[in-house]
């Protein structure tokens, strides 16, 4: 026997103590010959080369015959807590009621470097079912042995082994491993399940979080109650960029039990009631230096183009030059969009307890194993000290990749020796928002006497490539990106910006699709057939036809006075089709949108529900950044601090919205979470377009703008 | 100090003895350990906070605790009557009415008011009454489909 190899930076004590803790000595324990050519699919770049090669990493057999699911990714809405124990399920052949789930705690999860780019079926979910795959052709090994039948006599389902000529005689994982640790050598990599073996995938389950979260069973971060547990407020600088000038802390310190922590700037209010804190740390007398940057919401496009990166060529085709020597006509339009945040229900927030040495963080974050590695680093801790350990997550949409809170509640914990919960205030959430960039693209296009595009040019900045990759079939085109959505290296915002669902990707669908509306419009083509016309993507063509028919689609060239709206994407490997139907209200410039159809191909659907219900979420959601959502900012201020003036979707807004998912089955899972958004800029502004005849160069199309849009029409 | 402050707290006599102008929000969450109502904006403008106040509801982190003596105080965590769910709960289970459930408990509550005031509404009036509930995941369908079957189901009851 080989000598046992371990996850990935954990050794053999730490790896058992980690099987301890997940139950006691229970455990399936294998190891095998040659790990890394068991690990199929490679671990490479970022996201992977950390993965664990063990299978036991991912999943556990219990004697009571229950599996428990191991994963790094969190709960945030999205509905992997489902999903991923369906793919469990099937691959390692158990019935679905017999998997639970532990999601994102440090101590007990393979390494994973977070929740964002719709990434937990399509990249996490093959190593989860590999791991199931051997773990399944360990278990058959085990049963040859024990029930004396040929390997190839062998079948599973419903966790038991059984010899397929005399059913009757089988055994149950739960009884094969019977709490021992046991390790066995697989000579063979096993195949995945095919399609037609699967029973739970491709069925609609029930969210199972649904009953937690109806009866108040369901935990957040800040849900956590420990004893002897102060909370934190902490002092927030009025501006991004103003400076601690003087400070005052005694009023504060005169509220009858509170602690004030004071570390350099960091200045913390703590008290038994988070209310008292609030209300104590408001008595802080403190000034500070303000910036003047004049950077504003106004003149933010302005800043952002003078300080513009060369470009990345991200894609290109034919010759710019040649195609628009054969252009009769040519079309030229310059797109904007604002900053817009992420302001999920549940503001960030995290509980952190340090006992016998170790610090562990209960926190509302994307990225737990990213946390712990930055918790250590502020603590000068060593990162086996440090336990993340990530409740339900009230909604992420990519603000909670970065979890500032999760290291202040651990420092003042460490600082203060008392378990210490920081919650975050609406204003401080808008403020620390991480904002989707604001971000200019611009498109020259021509068109040939026959109708016919005849080059295309897409320069974006600062919202970077994603989504502007080309799939219509121009002759001469070229993408360019100026900046990545991070920004360059420089601080060109005047603020941290950070990933919003689909990073990119909205900025650049929405100004691409109104674009080729109007080049539609000039040739005088219905924008469907248009489309279709510069089309010979398969999948493309196949969600374009089915949200057509779905809609009741008829030809007509823009603007044909309905308000009918269409836009196309590929985002996460993903193909959607979106049309929209809008009412424009003249006078005032409202817009209410009153149908949206969506169909998305996405490969083989694991849920299909779930995956309807993503779609509904970011349809929705995509209401917002299309109309209204936009941060108004002067001199590093914020001035959207609540609800009140930043308008999220409301039940009024509500259209009437229909999915549709387009059957490739045998194209494996690909991104569900994000890829709806991503053409509802670009369908609500083609409808506007097609309602009035007036293009809305700027998200949100505010009443304003869409007047504005009007009156130059 | 200040005379308790009694209530009916999900079916239980209790009495509060503190600053009776601390918020209801926070008092249900820190002294009587109940997590169900959320903190999503402390100005009224979410509705996360919602539970219900002898039948109404009423956003907690505007009311004081003082305000809510001798009241009948149900948070989602009383919902259920003796483990059975409340038509509305079973519905936005069924329906998926929910995704990372934040807003859940204050849309619930909001929407067993509205219920008890209006057993049988219309769609609009299920959209009128929920509009200043925020839901961010953007499962606003599904949950006006819920409440829809909750109704049908005697929610109102």
């Amino acid at each position: 026997m080989t000598t046992p190899t371990f996850p990935t930076s954990m050794d053999r004590r730490q790896f058992l103590k980690r099987m301890g803790l997940l139950g006691g000595g229970l455990v399936v324990y294998f190891t095998v010959g040659d790990p890394s050519a068991l690990a199929r699919t490679p671990r490479e770049g970022y996201l992977g080369s950390r993965i664990p090669t063990d299978f036991n990493a991912f999943l556990r057999i219990g004697a009571d015959e229950r599996v428990t699911l191991l994963t790094g990714k969190i709960e945030m809405g999205q509905g992997v807590i489902t999903s991923l124990p369906q793919m469990l399920a099937d691959e390692l052949d158990v019935a679905y009621g017999a998997v639970d789930i532990v999601m994102g705690d440090t101590d007990l999860c393979p390494w994973d470097a977070g929740t964002f780019g719709s990434l937990s079926t399509r990249h996490f979910g093959v190593f989860l079912r590999e791991a199931a795959a051997e773990a399944k052709g360990v278990l058959r090994e085990l049963a040859a042995a024990r029930l004396k039948v040929p390997g190839d006599r062998l079948a599973t389902e419903n966790g038991a082994v059984f010899d397929s000529s005399n059913p009757v005689k089988r055994i149950t994982y739960g009884a094969l491993t019977n709490g021992n640790i046991i390790e066995r050598h697989l000579d063979k990599v096993p195949d995945l399940e095919n399609r037609s073996g699967f029973t739970v995938m491709g069925g609609s389950c029930l969210r199972r979080d649904a009953l937690d979260k109806v009866t108040g069973a369901a935990r957040f971060a800040g849900d956590i109650r420990l004893p002897g547990m102060l909370y934190a407020k902490i002092l927030r600088a009025p501006a991004h960029g103003a400076k601690l000038k003087r400070v005052d802390t005694a009023p504060a310190e005169q509220v009858d039990g509170v602690r004030v922590v004071r570390d350099g700037d960091f200045i913390a209010v703590l008290h038994a009631y988070p209310d008292v804190a609030e209300k104590a740390l408001r008595k802080i007398d403190a000034e500070f230096d303000l910036p003047k940057t004049g950077i504003d919401d106004q003149t933010i496009f302005d800043h952002l183009l003078e300080n513009a990166p060369a470009p990345t060529i991200n894609s290109e085709g034919g010759s710019i030059e040649t195609g628009r020597k054969r252009a009769g006509r040519t079309i030229s339009h310059t797109y904007f969009n604002s900053y817009v945040a992420h302001a999920p229900m549940e503001p960030h927030a995290a509980t952190a307890q340090m006992k016998d040495g170790r610090m562990t963080v209960w926190a509302s974050t994307q990225t737990p194993f990213p946390l712990k590695d930055q918790v250590a680093a502020a603590l000068n801790m060593p990162p086996e000290k440090i336990r993340v350990v990530t409740p339900f997550v009230g909604g992420g949409f990519g603000g909670k990749s970065a979890s500032m809170q999760g290291i202040e509640a651990a420092r003042l914990a460490k600082i203060t020796g008392r378990p210490v919960q920081v919650g975050w205030s609406r204003e401080e959430e808008f403020f620390f928002d991480a904002f989707r960039p604001a971000a200019v693209v611009k498109i020259d296009a021509g068109l040939d006497d026959s109708g016919r595009i005849t080059f295309y040019d897409h320069n974006v900045y600062f919202a970077g490539q994603r989504g502007s990759e080309q799939y219509y079939d121009f002759p001469h085109h070229r993408e360019a990106a100026h900046g990545s959505w991070r920004g360059p290296s420089t601080d060109v915002h005047p603020f941290a910006v950070g990933p919003w669902r689909a990073p990119g990707a909205n900025t650049n669908v929405y100004a691409r699709e109104l674009h080729i509306n109007l080049l539609a419009a000039e040739a005088g083509a219905d924008p469907l057939a248009f489309r279709l016309d510069h089309l010979t993507d398969k999948r493309m063509i196949g969600v374009l036809k089915a949200a057509a028919e779905q809609f009741g689609w008829t030809p007509a060239p823009p603007p044909s006075g309905r308000g009918f709206g269409i836009a196309c994407g590929i985002d996460a490997g993903t193909y959607v089709a979106t049309m929209a139907e809008v009412a424009v209200d003249k006078p005032h410039g409202t817009v209410q949108v009153k149908r949206v159809v969506a169909a998305q191909d996405m490969g083989f659907v694991v849920n299909p529900d779930g995956a309807k219900m993503q779609m509904e979420g970011c349809i929705t959601m995509g209401l917002g950044y299309a109309l209204t959502e936009e941060i108004r900012f002067s001199d590093g201020k914020i001035h959207d601090k609540n609800f009140d003036t930043y308008r999220l979707p409301r039940f009024s807004w509500l259209p009437r919205i229909e999915t549709v998912l387009v059957e490739n089955p045998d194209l494996s899972s690909q991104g569900g979470g994000e890829p709806a958004i991503v053409t509802m800029g670009g369908a609500i502004a083609t409808a506007i377009h097609d309602a009035v005849g007036a293009a809305v160069f700027q998200l949100p199309m505010t009443p304003e703008r869409v007047k504005a849009a009007m009156g130059e029409g | 100090m200040t005379d308790p402050i009694h209530f009916t707290l999900n079916g239980r006599s209790v009495r509060f003895e503190g600053d009776g102008e601390r918020t209801l929000l926070w008092v249900l969450r820190t002294d009587f350990g109940l997590t169900g109502p959320k903190y999503g904006c402390g100005e009224g403008a979410c509705g996360a906070c919602t539970v219900l106040v002898d039948g109404e509801p009423l956003l907690s982190c505007q009311t004081t605790v003082k305000a809510a003596a001798g009241g009948d105080i149900v948070t989602i965590e009383g919902l259920a009557e003796d483990g059975v769910l409340h038509p509305l709960q079973e519905a936005f289970v069924e329906t998926g009415g929910l995704q990372c459930g934040f807003c859940t408990p204050g849309m619930i509550l909001k929407a067993a008011g509205l219920l008890r005031a209006n057993p049988d509404p219309s769609r609009q009036e299920i959209i009128d009454g929920l509009e200043n509930n925020l839901c961010r995941c953007g499962a606003h369908a599904r949950i006006v489909e819920a409440v829809q079957i909750a109704a049908r189901k005697g929610g109102g009851r």
